[in-house]
């Protein structure tokens, strides 16, 4: 049983790989996030298919990753739009926002 | 006997949340656009984590790790799905979808 959770989370990490691929060639910023959020995800499920044969703590290591790779997404919402286009109880961002080329 | 069981169903919902990951990246690496690729991104996230959390919860040695595996997965589920509608909606708002 060991060997096969080893072997899943290897699975993982190649598949963590894929998403690396992506942070690096994605054209747009929300991509490199989303491939970010996927890497955070990719940890929690490495870490939870390695409490079994390692040791049961990795348990409270993956749900303070899951807690950051969230946050993390929330920094970068935050700081990409000048005013915060991702706050619901913000006023919608302006038309031109798109077209104003801000930096990307 | 009961040790044959939760081993075999760690064995398949472990596999299937491998197959779900996997699934997820490649529709990551592969999908046209940005919207798609959110599509496929939180599938990953919420299947493929929580069959695997599945599958270990069946080797935990006691309740209590049962149910941190259960406060991981349900986090990470809420926070897959905030995130993606706040990464949507930063993607809409730098260009217009289509």
């Amino acid at each position: 049983m060991t060997a096969w959770l080893t072997l899943v989370a290897l699975g993982v990490l190649a598949s963590l790989a894929g998403a690396l691929w992506r942070v690096w060639r994605g054209p747009d910023p929300a991509d490199r996030m989303m491939a970010a959020q996927l890497v955070g995800t990719g940890g929690v499920a490495l870490l939870v298919l390695l409490a079994p044969p390692q040791d049961w703590a990795a348990l409270d290591v993956a749900l303070a990753l899951a807690l950051l790779a969230a946050l993390a997404a929330v920094g970068f919402v935050k700081a990409r739009s000048p005013d915060g286009a991702g706050d619901p109880e913000e006023a919608p961002p302006p038309a031109d926002l798109a077209r104003r080329g801000d930096d990307g | 006997m009961a040790d044959l069981a939760a081993n075999l169903a760690t064995l398949l919902l472990t596999a299937l949340g491998l197959l779900f990951f996997v699934a997820g990246t490649v529709g990551l690496i592969r999908f046209p656009d940005t919207f798609s690729r959110l599509h496929a991104l939180t599938k990953a996230d919420n299947l493929g984590l929580g069959f695997i959390a599945l599958g270990v919860a069946f080797q935990a040695e006691s309740w209590a790790q049962v149910a941190r595996i259960a406060l991981i997965w349900a986090l990470a589920l809420l926070a897959a799905g905030a995130v993606a509608q706040l990464v949507a909606r930063a993607a809409l708002a730098r260009r217009e979808a289509p």
